[in-house]
């Protein structure tokens, strides 16, 4: 369990998270699946460390990892919270399966002092290249789902999370944009598969 | 009895007398002995006590084979060697309750007073004046922290109790399939099988005790009881419309189906190991139980609690529904407690938390282990 996050897991996003969350704070995890970052985190990070998931099955997991999940939708599972209750909440790789982002987004940023939001960049080259020549809904390694299989229900690139994060009136105070396991430094809504978004209120 | 426990070990009872204990009622009982069983070992420092709470018609032993019955205890399957609670690793006590009849003071002991069986001049109790009890068991073993307060139904009643009661003495809390407060149709229940009792003209205002016991309606209560804790679907596995040793129906009222010789067989089983006293007593303290007291909200009378919290509430549980749970839950949240909750796939009802506990199990251990790694 020490180590680097990326080599715990495999996970870009997890090791960019592992590498923002200062030590011995409070991380609410949303969609923490099976709580694999979150365990990370409380062994590393000395963090307590919290997560909401939908799957019984997934929550039951992670509960036997000892953290603290509890099983709820995230749409709904913010709201008990109080003001700041948490140094961070995370979502990773989840704001395009909830039905209504921009909620969440305001929930976050109300229930943590600071969100951190990774997602796949529907911009990627591939993504739009899957698109131009197959002339059907994209699939790549990234989306590698059937339309009408696929838990992603809202699209979204580089650049149109940046224009939310400004409509909300969000500080992005850091942005991390990766290919695999390297990062991007060029056009990153074009060449970033996954992004990674340190935000606070303003 | 503070040996490491191996599978299928004999365990025995013990008792306790504390000289008296101030009840919430008012009055005094004195003096209150405690019936209580322990495996596994204290550790030097007495971090690793875990105190297991049982259910209604639960007793102390909860763990290995009754020396006394040659019985399992009725968490055999979480408490042992390698199990959830393990008893490798912790040391974990159970009592009887308050107004029990299996060994801890109850309406069928003896008043020191007149030197007659307490009957109905027994004080009504309280959820609370059992924890109350068992904290002072507690201190007798002069256990600063318990790691753990866990138990199912009334037993996850007490936990909750000693989260808010005295939240310096617990570190973490396992509510399973339980409430924060009994709702009106559990009140229901519980009045049916008080009412049952109460009509047997063997009850004879509560005083029979060296003559013949209210067993007719004693049966009758624990009958409805037992339909509350299963399901719908076990039921339909269990007996569906089977006929009991017979091909066609008698067009009588003796036993047809299946459903009704297991009734009357857990009733008439019910009756030799428990008082009927204790029923009325213990189901009216749960009927009490409410959590939110005099704090106005659940919320605000969870302010006080501080562990972890691990709620555990099963699907096909109609007796104490997870809504019940999951407002619990929702309440710890709004007071940003550490609070993990799921709710188990099962078909077993309110019977799942005794029997259906492969998942709870994974749970349970994963859960004690992060906290114990944490505090030592």
């Amino acid at each position: 369990m020490k180590g680097l996050v990326r080599e715990v897991y495999g996970r870009s996003d997890y090791a960019i998270i592992g590498e923002i969350v200062e030590p011995d704070t409070k991380v609410l995890d949303l969609g923490c699946g099976e709580g694999e970052l979150l365990e990370w985190l409380a062994v590393n990070k000395g963090v307590d460390a919290r997560g909401v998931e939908i799957s019984g099955a997934r929550v039951r997991r992670a509960i036997a990892r000892g953290v603290s999940v509890f099983q709820s939708d995230i749409d709904e599972g913010l709201a008990d919270y109080p003001d700041l209750a948490f140094d961070y909440v995370v979502l990773s790789q989840t704001l395009q399966e909830t039905r209504d982002p921009r909620k969440v987004l305001r929930e976050m940023l109300r229930v943590g002092r600071r969100g951190i939001v990774a997602f796949p960049n529907f911009g990627h080259w591939r993504v739009r290249m899957s698109m131009l020549v197959s002339g059907r809904a994209p699939r790549t390694a990234l989306f590698p789902y059937e339309w009408y299989e696929s838990p992603n229900i809202h699209f979204l690139t580089v650049h149109d999370f940046e224009a939310l994060a400004h409509v909300e009136g969000l500080v992005v105070e850091r942005r991390y944009f990766l290919a695999g396991h390297r990062k991007v430094a060029l056009l990153p809504n074009l060449l970033a598969e996954v992004a990674v978004f340190l935000l606070r209120r303003s | 009895m503070m040996g490491v426990l191996p599978p299928g070990m004999i365990v025995e009872a013990n008792t306790v007398r504390f000289d008296s204990l101030a009840l919430d009622n008012g009055a005094t009982l004195a003096p209150v002995d405690v019936a209580y069983e322990t495996y596994g070992a204290l550790n030097a420092a007495k971090t690793n006590a875990i105190l297991v709470l049982h259910a209604f018609s639960g007793d102390a032993h909860a763990a290995g084979i009754s020396h006394e019955t040659g019985k399992p205890g009725w968490w055999d399957n979480m408490i042992g060697p390698g199990k959830a609670f393990d008893t490798d690793l912790y040391f974990v006590i159970c009592s009887n309750v308050l107004g029990g009849c299996r060994g801890t003071t109850g309406p069928s002991s003896v008043n020191p007073a007149t030197g007659c069986p307490y009957a109905m001049t027994f004080p009504v109790i309280t959820i609370g004046d059992m924890v109350r009890l068992q904290k002072m068991l507690i201190d007798f073993f002069g256990i600063p922290r318990l790691l753990a307060v866990a138990g199912g139904s009334m037993g996850g009643m007490q936990a909750l109790e000693w989260a808010v009661a005295y939240p310096d003495r617990v570190v973490t809390a396992l509510p399973i399939a339980t409430t924060a407060r009994h709702s009106a149709q559990q009140i229901a229940f519980n009045e049916v099988g008080r009412q049952a009792i109460m009509a047997d003209p063997d009850w004879n205002g509560g005083d029979y005790y060296g003559k013949q016991p209210p067993a007719r309606g004693l049966a009758v209560a624990r009958m409805v009881g037992h339909i509350t804790y299963m399901s719908d679907e076990s039921m339909r596995e269990k007996f569906g419309r089977r006929l009991r040793g017979k091909e066609t129906f008698s067009f009588g009222f003796d036993v047809d189906f299946e459903v009704e010789s297991y009734l009357r067989y857990r009733g008439s089983q019910f009756v030799t190991r428990f008082d009927a006293n204790s029923y009325l007593y213990i189901s009216k303290a749960m009927d009490y139980f409410d959590l939110t007291g005099r704090n106005g909200t659940l919320a605000a009378a969870l302010e006080r609690s501080q562990g972890r919290f691990l709620v555990i509430s099963f699907t096909s549980d109609w007796l104490y529904p997870s809504y019940q749970s999951q407002e619990l839950v929702r309440a710890l949240r709004s007071r940003n407690r550490d609070v993990a909750y799921v709710e188990l796939e099962s078909n077993y009802g309110h019977d799942a938390f005794l029997v259906d506990v492969a998942e709870q199990t994974d749970m349970v251990r994963g859960f004690l282990a992060a906290t114990f790694e944490k505090l030592s």
